[in-house]
């Protein structure tokens, strides 16, 4: 059977599970609506974290990226990992604590303060729209690679499979599909991998068998040959980034990500702080089932190409199926520039580049004569190193799993926060259940419309947004909350003047760096910090705005200290 | 139980709290700052196996370790949980 039929097929089984568990976990109430009833246990709460946070970003262009930019990749592996210690100490059991629906709900009871609780929804709102929007990218881009159907049709199925069970079964309906989408992800990503570990190293379990074999040493030593940098040195040439840059974006992520509100609500739907605790490690180590198998299969894969590809006859790559197929797509490029009929592989864009994408036009100051999109590394691993049609269709289904859980998360996040923190508070704060439910369920319609269209017709920065979502998570949301908890002193004056500083300070430097193209690295130098690290410093200036604005203006009331107390406090003690 | 012990309790259950965060944040400071970042290049000076070591600790290591830190934090607030209810009975 082609691959093509596989897909089929594998979508058919996976997408009617999906289905299935909608219609069985279909709520009435609100609090089986915005946190599942409070009922999953820690494990499957950890699951779905996992799936959750694992976007078609980590499944399809991470090993890519990490490839790409060697040891210096590893901003993203501990970013993305390491946020979640502090995610799991210092917010989730407190946060689970307080109870509530919503991250803006903390913080309006908190600083009892409705602007500070607008401002906290309106950035829920921006960090989600703009992370949506590159997962339905992300499941038309794979529909139409497998299916060959047009991008839009597959932001349009994905739009109504995700909008089914977002709308049946609220929170509810999308944690228990996270937990079955985590186990189709992670088996799609594993099986590719632990099959190239085999072949490379001789030890099925890539994180074993990148230690014990010799790929890497061979890698290092192909690298220096073709005047790349070796691989495993940090700060190097492939990512462009000083020691203090690889310093600034790890912390942004790991910040970001412990601010971000979809992964916060996800502790809000554990039955105990003591399960949120728990839940916290089930998720670290459930995604980090993927994120330590990702230098792996970016070493290997890498390797991989640099055989298919490097000094060998044009005639002869072009010759495999697979390498016509991406060819098809623009991902994969080849331009003999020499005219040796061999393709040689070096440092530096084989074409002029337009932004992120190549021209046709070859680059006459570099010798390298292929370009290789970050995203094709993953997906043409199977094909490239021959695995079973089934195989390379359980890729896409997994690629699909990985955005349609994600996208599910933050359109129940835009939901909650147009619905339960801005509508309902303010307009009908005295609603039926009924009616709560319903207006939730409207606003789910909303933001899949909108989201389907930015992933239809995405604007063109979507792929800078990234970045903002987290410098905006990590300037906005984390400083907040962690002194919401961890100090009494702090209040509502201090918050806002924080939330403020950090967001424009931070959105700023990214609004004149990547639109408005003021050159930070030349005028800063030595000091130069990239767009995605810039986060940490607006961070830096909230903690520091909010705590010195604080001091200056009146203490908290009696009432907002004995609810820090309470959160504080665990159940075993009474007031 | 009178609700002035009650809330000396809490503090002191919020001090072995703090506490525990600070070590355990501590230790993922340099694992991920000090090991991974500014001391990678002279770690990488010594191999595991086919791996420099600091290339390592930076991509595969320290994800260990956070792993690790999450459930430490658990189970040992499980503990002190445990002992505040005993002594709540008592």
């Amino acid at each position: 059977m082609t691959a093509e039929v596989w897909t089929f097929i594998f979508i058919g089984i996976t997408f009617s599970v999906y289905l299935g568990i909608g219609i069985w976990s279909r709520v009435r109430e609100t609090s089986g609506f915005y946190v599942a009833g409070r009922g999953v246990p820690a494990i499957a709460n950890g699951a779905a974290t996992a799936a959750d946070w694992m976007s078609a970003a980590s499944f399809i262009s991470l090993a890519g990226i990490v490839s790409a930019k060697g040891a210096d990749g590893c901003v993203y592996l501990m970013g993305w990992t390491g946020g979640y210690v502090l995610l799991a100490l210092l917010l989730a059991p407190y946060l689970r604590k307080f109870g509530k629906f919503t991250v803006p709900d903390f913080v309006g009871e908190r600083f009892a303060s409705n602007p500070a609780r607008i401002v906290a929804a309106l950035c829920a709102i921006a960090v989600s729209l703009t992370y949506v929007a590159g997962q339905m990218r992300g499941v038309g881009i794979v529909f139409s690679r497998y299916l060959g159907v047009e991008v839009w049709m597959g932001v349009v199925v994905g739009m109504v499979i995700v909008g089914f069970f977002a709308l049946v079964g609220g929170m509810k309906g999308i944690t228990w599909t996270q937990v079955v989408q985590f186990f189709v992800l992670i088996v799609a990503f594993l099986i590719p991998a632990i099959f190239l570990s085999n072949t490379l190293t001789g030890n099925p379990i890539p994180q074993i068998g990148l230690v014990t074999g010799d790929v890497t040493s061979e890698l290092n030593a192909i690298s220096q040959e073709m005047g790349f940098d070796k691989f495993t040195s940090s700060f190097n040439s492939m990512s462009g980034w000083s020691m203090l840059n690889v310093f600034a974006v790890t912390l942004a992520l790991m910040i970001g990500t412990a601010g971000l509100p979809h992964v916060i609500v996800r502790f809000y739907t554990t039955p105990t702080v003591r399960a949120a605790r728990y839940s916290a490690f089930w998720a670290l180590l459930f995604i980090s089932l993927l994120y330590t198998t990702v230098p792996a299969v970016a070493i290997f894969s890498r390797t991989n190409l640099i055989q298919h590809f490097n000094e060998q006859p044009l005639d002869k790559i072009r010759e495999k199926p697979w390498v016509q197929k991406w060819e098809k797509t623009k991902l994969l490029k080849f331009v003999d520039k020499n005219g040796d009929g061999k393709i040689q592989m070096a440092s530096g864009n084989a074409f002029v580049m337009s932004g992120k994408t190549p021209t046709d036009e070859p680059n006459p100051d570099s010798k390298n004569e292929v370009f290789i999109n970050n995203d094709m590394i993953v997906l043409s691993t199977p094909e490239a190193g021959g695995l079973p049609n089934a195989i390379i269709a359980l890729v896409a289904v997994g690629g699909l799993a990985a955005a349609l859980s994600t996208a599910a998360g933050l359109l129940l996040v835009i939901s909650s926060s147009i619905a339960h923190d801005l509508y309902i508070k303010f307009f009908e704060p005295h609603a039926s259940e009924a009616k709560k439910v319903f207006i939730g369920r409207l606003m789910v319609v909303v933001a899949i419309l909108v989201a389907g269209y930015f992933g239809i017709d995405p604007p063109g920065f979507v792929a800078e947004v990234v970045a903002f979502a987290f410098g905006l998570a990590a300037a906005s949301f984390f400083p907040v909350l962690l002194l919401g908890i961890f100090s009494k002193r702090v209040n509502h004056y201090g918050v806002i003047c924080g939330m403020l500083t950090g967001i424009v300070f931070t959105g700023g430097y990214i609004a004149c760096e990547k639109f408005l193209g003021v050159d930070f690295k030349s005028s800063l130098g030595n000091f130069y910090i990239a767009s995605e690290g810039i986060g940490t410093i607006g961070c830096a200036l909230n903690f520091i705005v909010t705590i010195v604005v604080s001091r200056l203006t009146p203490a908290p009331s009696a009432k907002i200290v004995e609810l820090v107390e309470s959160i504080r406090r665990p159940d075993e003690i009474g007031t | 139980m009178s609700s002035q012990t009650n809330k000396t309790r809490a503090e002191k259950y919020w001090r072995a709290n703090v506490r525990l965060i600070g070590i355990l944040l501590a230790i993922w400071a340099i694992v991920a700052y000090c090991l991974s970042i500014l001391f990678v290049e002279p770690l990488n000076n010594f191999q595991l196996f086919d791996l420099p070591l600091g290339f390592w600790i930076a991509n595969q290591g320290s994800m260990y370790v956070f792993v690790i830190l999450i459930l430490v934090y658990a189970v040992v607030m499980d503990r002190i949980d445990k002992k505040l209810k005993d002594e709540s009975q008592t």
